[in-house]
């Protein structure tokens, strides 16, 4: 897949503030960093309000994200041009729904936040106002979803992509140093997973790396993206949506899901079997 | 670079004696520099964290005691490495100054 179509960087998303169809949506971990400001235009998107579902262990459903793209002011024909802070994590995440619910063109501002702000582009403080629109979302596509059972019948089966810190893999911390502790129950990782921590895709600026670093980084860790189906998982699940671009939509592997209940749903599974230690990355714990 | 928290670091809430801090500032000349990008790297290069600088060019790890390099990314500066070392109960402060 020709990565224009999916990714496109800070001087296509200056040539296009001003166009109407095209749409910049801001997602954050750190969700105030819209309010201190934000590309010209950008509508924001608050990765735990406007994506997790109030009550249930579950993200929006397609009636939800119908409402909340309805409400942001986005069509159906817009492009939608994502972009956020922590490496474009979270702004993948928001991606990955956008692909699941169906939306049509959908791309993400390489580098995200990070890039825009070393480049000491312009941002803005002020909100912009987007008329309401009546957004038809599609059934959710599972062929880029994981679930549990699937997940716990992969192992030794399916390519598993365990995309944490080597801290978090081998066991050692249960979560990255500045986030709020999410926990499982357990630490460690689904037996056979291969430890590639999504950072190996990403420059120090946040930019993905060329295609063909991108296939090496996969197959120098013992992962055949061809020969067998890959699930990728974190421990929310928005890391592994930022591999799973990079699978995806990057490289076009069609064979790729991403397994959002990651670690703090495996982890804390009765009776599934979980290793710690290096497990098969032939790296140092 | 070990030692007592410096008074211009602000750790209030934190309880040092379970904790391996890294902190300090990102500084270009005399001034402090918010909204860098600092990331932490282990012992052996692998990614471990990033924070953006705060208000006043602060930023701030919980680290495993070790070795460590802190790379701070800011506009119009070629990116700075620095070696700390972290231990239990302790701050390892790393200041670092970009062109």
């Amino acid at each position: 897949m020709p990565r224009n179509n999916v990714l496109v960087d800070a001087e296509w998303v200056e040539a296009h503030l001003d166009d109407p169809k095209v749409v910049l949506v801001e997602v954050d971990e750190d969700t105030a960093a819209y309010e201190k400001n934000h590309i010209r235009g950008a509508v924001r998107i608050d990765w735990k309000k406007d994506l997790q579902d109030p009550v249930k262990r579950d993200f929006v459903d397609q009636a939800q994200f119908e409402k909340l793209l309805s409400e942001k002011g986005i069509s159906n024909d817009d492009t939608v041009v994502l972009y956020g802070g922590n490496n474009n994590w979270f702004a993948s995440y928001a991606y990955w729904y956008f692909k699941l619910y169906g939306h049509g063109d959908v791309k993400l501002l390489d580098g995200g936040r990070k890039k825009w702000e070393l480049d000491s582009r312009e941002l803005v403080e002020e909100v912009p106002a987007r008329k309401a629109t009546t957004y038809t979302a599609q059934a959710p596509d599972t062929s880029i979803r994981a679930f549990r059972d699937e997940v716990v019948a992969s192992i030794g089966v399916k390519n598993l992509v365990d995309v944490r810190s080597p801290d978090e893999f081998t066991g050692k911390i249960s979560a990255p140093a500045h986030l709020p502790q999410e926990q499982a129950q357990v630490r460690g990782h689904i037996p056979t997973a291969r430890n590639i921590p999504w950072s190996k895709a990403a420059n120090d600026d946040g930019t993905f790396k060329a295609d063909d670093e991108l296939r090496s980084v996969y197959a120098g860790a013992g992962v055949d993206l061809d020969a067998k189906d890959t699930i990728a998982y974190c421990r929310i699940g928005e890391r592994s949506a930022h591999t799973w671009f990079v699978l995806h939509e990057l490289l076009g592997q069609q064979n790729v899901k991403n397994y959002d209940g990651s670690w703090t749903e495996y982890g804390s599974l009765v009776g599934v079997p979980v290793e710690t230690g290096a497990g098969q990355t032939g790296e140092q714990a | 670079m070990c030692g007592a928290p410096a008074q211009d670091l602000d750790l209030s809430g934190v309880d040092l004696s379970k904790e391996a801090v890294i902190a300090g500032v990102v500084s270009r000349g005399d001034d402090p520099v918010p909204g860098a990008y600092v990331r932490l790297l282990d012992a052996t290069g692998e990614f471990t964290a990033e924070v953006p600088t705060s208000a006043t060019g602060q930023f701030r790890f919980f680290a495993a005691p070790g070795t460590w390099t802190v790379r701070a990314l800011a506009p119009k500066a070629e990116p700075v490495d620095r070696t700390v070392v972290a231990a239990l109960g302790d701050v390892a402060r790393v200041d670092v100054s970009v062109g």
